[in-house]
């Protein structure tokens, strides 16, 4: 609702029905609206114009249409009922004079009864005298029949005999009678006089036509005085619809041009035949009607009418014409239609609003659903993370060789379903495309056998696990481990699940490029030109010799919550959602999920992958200088073996692989555990005077414990779970970390990370110390702050990256770095990985992280997950 | 034991709306992981340190924005550090505010810097505030004989 439509409430004035500015020629009639002190009576005397009469018709009408004669009966009856009404007053006084006069004529006869004498003298024709004269004269239109005249018949009677009683008497007596006499005459003349007044106010009395149409001027009067102004058209028309009657008509019109004439006569535009037609109509039916109809003529312009018309009746019944009054309903009609507008504008507003509050809700719902499922798999997460957690604790104390063994394939499925929580969560990310793949190096031989072997460790069944990884597949290739790990764990313990004897193999090998020829010769020329980025396509066949798979049900074997059969699912149990996400993600890595089956023989799921291969010349580097002297012996059994084979444990040995040599693990163990203990004890003294002296001389902690596991993830990393490392070998070049970082909140919580992760680290508050440790001790790793006081890490990793470039410190002295003379001669020094920790996870800023120098970065604050995986990744 | 597992279900209680309210945020959370026998008031000591860290650098940038001739440089350094630490512990609203005062830092502007420093001590004290009364918790239901129970 606007604002405006309570104005619109307002009683507005109302206009003339007719347009004001009409010329003068038509204004026939005042068209002004009445003023306050305008006397109203006066235009009651002006308004016969608007009117036009066929008078001849109008008297047809009244002396032949049913209600004509209706109506003047009405009025004689009026008149007639009037006169009887007189009369009977008139009895009335009558009755009261004859009354008087009986009482007079009494009276009259007590006088005469006393003055017996005269009594002869007087005779009994004298007249009483009307005193009710005046009382007539109320009433002056009532005729009077004046018959009692009043006569005063004086008789002068000389009684002879009585004559001679005395002169003086009789002198008396006749001077008595003289004035009597008198009186009487003038009493007569009075009379006479009234007499003749009566008989001319009689002549004067109007007949009963004339006062009937007084009568009907005033109530003609009244009515124009009502309707003057009013917009309202009355008119009548005969049975051709021609205007026989017509009031308060269009003002330019004049009596020639409407009387006579039928509306389409007069008017031209719309509305007019449709007004005609509804005359005729209600002509032809005899039945009144009412209708709106909106003319549109060039005459008035648009207006609406509402017009009702009601047939007129002879005597006889027959239909003579329509009376007809419309009323002009313009404005009326205009503010309905606004209003209903409005009511449809409202209405299409709710509707919209309704329809957003749904999908407010729907939003709401989808929010709470999100919530949930995060919630959820918070909720199975954290006692897993629990689980998991303790398994590690568990793995640091005193373990025999098969509890060490339980224990890694235990952490390795717990990580698993770890991941598999999330990557279930990323489900929904692939399919809203918002999954990002990283590429990160790995070596698939450790990844089949570290599947193959946790599949082994959780298998009931006799069946023989087996991985065979041709000759040509490169020892390390790039690629999203993390979810080829997901999808090969999904296919084997599906084939697993399925199987119940015989064998489940994984087969790994290269393929030439899927897709056409010409188009490979073509890349693969290129590839020459920059070797680095050689694409290989390895082909992955998961094969099993289960139940198979009907032909019926592949079709839908990918689709989420699907089995092959009814029955499966309860068989078999899971999710179904599986192998809806291996088809996912490996057609998110470009590749493609098929499957070949035959029913009672096994099923073989093949994906093929595009991978591309590590620069040659990196991975080389890396064995060179480092890894030969550290694990060279066992990395070389799991970089050359192509072929794994597991058996359950019932069968005896715990798993076989044509790898040898991993006794040595055991006494390495033992030996960190002692040292761990007391490398925790001085953990705790060290953290507490670490507040006052956050940074030490990492040299006087040179002797620091070897620490446990720091092997565990290492031996995580390289061979999948069982400990296979010389540890004798990596203690002198133990992992040290360097924490370059200022902030003493950041240094206690970090550190307190590293404690959890079992790791040993050096602290220092700026580049410059960072610089000066670097130079003073051997370290595996260096977290480094970018915004620091003094040097920040930006320039401090590039001070460190100039003297492993140069072998010297010119550009640190140049810089203004102190260093002690004393450095330690670092030959053959491996580029030490440098991570920067960052508060802006901003592109641009991990750009300047790289190009001066770092390798990685991670953001703060720092979780231990993030910590975790970064040391996983970098610490050898 | 009853009063015990009020204090626990109240400890609980606060601590769900300190994270649902946004003082804190898993980082909070990473913190308390990081407690364990060894180290049983780890979070105790490292919000310690974060408070008196605080408290100087709200000072430092308090004394920095009523120099003549303010550096921005430096209250910005000061900022930076603020948010580090706070971040570090989960203080959400305080990173929030200093995300907030450095964008006014790099305008150099005034009267932003100065409503940001007020917004950083009132979000300071709030979380400090409710961080003690954490640990209060903590310490009763210790006291009580009770283990605090462990918000995942």
């Amino acid at each position: 609702m606007e604002d405006d439509n309570a104005e619109d409430m307002e009683v507005e004035v109302l206009s003339s029905m007719w347009p004001e500015d009409i010329d003068a020629a038509g204004k026939k009639f005042n068209l002004e609206k009445p003023g306050a002190d305008q006397d109203l009576l006066e235009d009651v005397t002006f308004i016969e114009e608007p009117t036009i009469v066929d008078f001849q018709r109008l008297l047809e009408l009244t002396n032949y249409s049913e209600k004509g004669s209706s109506q003047l009966s009405y009025l004689v009856k009026n008149w007639e009922w009037k006169q009887e009404n007189a009369v009977r007053l008139l009895r009335e006084e009558l009755e009261n004079l004859s009354k008087q006069q009986h009482e007079v004529e009494l009276k009259k006869l007590e006088i005469l009864e006393e003055h017996r004498f005269e009594d002869d003298s007087y005779g009994g024709d004298k007249r009483p005298i009307s005193i009710l004269d005046e009382v007539y004269e109320i009433i002056p239109d009532v005729p009077k029949r004046r018959n009692d005249v009043i006569y005063q018949d004086q008789r002068l009677e000389i009684d002879g005999e009585d004559d001679t009683d005395t002169v003086k008497y009789w002198k008396q007596r006749a001077l008595n009678l003289e004035k009597l006499l008198e009186l009487s005459v003038n009493r007569e003349q009075i009379l006479l006089e009234k007499l003749e007044e009566s008989i001319e106010k009689l002549e004067k009395q109007s007949s009963p036509v004339e006062e009937l149409s007084q009568i009907l001027k005033r109530a003609d009067n009244f009515l124009h005085f009502v309707l003057q102004n009013a917009p309202v058209v009355i008119g009548h028309q005969d049975k051709d619809l021609r205007y026989r009657f017509i009031y308060n008509h269009f003002p330019s019109l004049g009596e020639e041009d409407i009387i006579g004439k039928t509306d389409v006569e007069i008017f031209k535009g719309g509305g007019v035949k449709e007004s005609q037609d509804f005359k005729r109509e209600v002509l032809e039916k005899g039945i009144p009607g009412k209708r709106e109809i909106t003319f549109e003529t060039e005459l008035f312009g648009a207006k609406t009418f509402l017009i009702y018309v009601e047939p007129v009746f002879s005597k006889e019944g027959e239909t003579i014409g329509v009376n007809y009054m419309g009323m002009e309903i313009t404005d009326q009609v205009r503010r309905r239609e606004k209003m209903a507008k409005l009511r449809e504008e409202i209405a299409v507003q709710k509707a919209r609003e309704t329809e957003l509050n749904k999908t407010i809700h729907i939003t709401e719902e989808t929010m709470r659903a999100k919530q949930m499922l995060a919630t959820m798999s918070h909720e199975i997460r954290s006692p897993l993370s629990g689980v998991v957690s303790m398994a590690e604790i568990l793995s640091t104390t005193k373990l025999d060789k098969d509890q060490k063994q339980l224990l890694s394939v235990m952490l390795s499925s717990g990580d698993l379903v770890l991941q598999l929580i999330n990557d279930i969560l990323d489900l929904s990310k692939v399919e809203s495309g918002v999954m990002k793949l990283e590429a990160t190096k790995f070596r698939p031989r450790e990844v089949i056998k570290h599947v193959l072997q946790t599949a082994a460790a959780s298998l009931k069944k006799m069946l023989i696990l087996e991985g065979n990884v041709a000759d040509d597949v490169p020892i390390e290739v790039i690629g999203d481990v993390l979810r080829i790990r997901q999808i090969l764990t999904n296919l084997i313990s599906n084939a697993v699940k399925f199987t119940h004897e015989g064998k489940v193999k994984i087969n790994l090998y290269i393929i030439p490029d899927p897709c056409s020829e010409s188009q490979q010769k073509s890349e693969f020329d290129m590839e020459e030109s920059e070797s680095h980025e050689r694409v290989v396509w390895i082909r992955c066949d998961v094969e099993d010799s289960g139940i198979g798979i009907p032909e019926t049900a592949l079709p839908s074997l990918f689709k989420k919550y699907m089995q092959a059969g009814a029955d499966t699912a309860r068989k078999y149990g899971g999710t179904g959602l599986g192998l809806a996400i291996c088809k996912q993600l490996v057609e998110l890595m470009g590749g493609s999920l098929t499957v070949s089956s035959k029913e009672h023989c096994g099923s073989t799921f093949t994906f093929v992958l595009p991978h591309k291969i590590p620069h040659a010349c990196e991975s080389s580097d890396e064995t060179d200088d480092f890894k030969d002297m550290d694990d060279n012996t066992s990395t070389e059994d799991d970089e050359n073996c192509g072929f794994f084979q597991f058996k359950p444990r019932t069968l005896g040995s715990l798993f076989s692989s044509n790898g040898s040599g991993r006794a040595h693990g055991l006494t390495g163990t033992e030996l960190n555990f002692e040292k761990s203990n007391s490398e925790n004890n001085y953990s705790t003294k060290y953290d507490s005077f670490d507040h006052d002296h956050p940074f030490h001389d990492p040299c006087i902690q040179k002797n620091r414990p070897l620490n446990p596991d720091a092997q565990r993830i290492h031996s995580n990393g390289n061979s999948g779970g069982i400990s296979g490392n010389v540890h004798e070998k990596t203690k002198s070049l133990r992992p040290k970390i360097l924490l370059v970082e200022d902030h003493v909140v950041n240094v206690m919580v970090a550190k307190r990370m590293m404690r959890q992760l079992n790791q040993d680290m050096d602290v220092v508050n700026n580049g410059v110390e960072a610089v000066r440790a670097f130079q003073r001790c051997d370290y595996g790793l260096i977290l480094m702050d970018v915004c620091m006081p003094v040097m920040d890490g930006l320039q401090a990793t590039r001070l460190i990256r100039s003297y492993e470039k140069t072998g010297n410190w010119d550009e640190a002295r140049l810089a203004g770095v102190e260093l002690s003379g004393d450095h330690i001669p670092k030959e053959q020094r491996r580029r030490i990985p440098i991570i920067a920790m960052t508060a802006n996870a901003m592109s641009e800023n991990a750009e300047e992280c790289f190009a001066n120098g770092m390798d990685s970065f991670i953001t703060k604050p720092v979780t231990l997950q993030n910590l975790k995986q970064c040391l996983e990744q970098y610490l050898p | 034991m009853d009063a015990i597992t009020q204090l626990q279900r109240q400890f609980v209680e606060y601590t769900t709306s300190l994270y649902r309210e946004g003082y804190l945020d898993d980082q909070f959370t990473q913190l308390q992981k990081l407690q364990d026998e060894s180290n049983p008031d780890f979070v105790v000591e490292v919000v310690t340190l974060f408070f008196e860290d605080s408290e100087k650098l709200l000072n430092n940038l308090a004394t920095a924005l009523q120099q003549e001739n303010i550096d921005y440089k430096q209250v910005d350094a000061h900022v930076h550090q603020f948010k580090g630490s706070s971040s570090s512990i989960g203080a959400q609203r305080v990173k929030n505010v200093c995300v907030v005062f450095r964008n006014y830092c790099d305008e150099k502007n005034l009267d932003g810097c100065v409503l940001c420093l007020q917004q950083a001590k009132n979000e300071y004290i709030l979380i400090r505030n409710k961080l003690e009364a954490l640990f209060n918790l903590e310490q009763q239901i210790l006291q009580a004989g009770g283990s605090v129970p462990m918000m995942a």
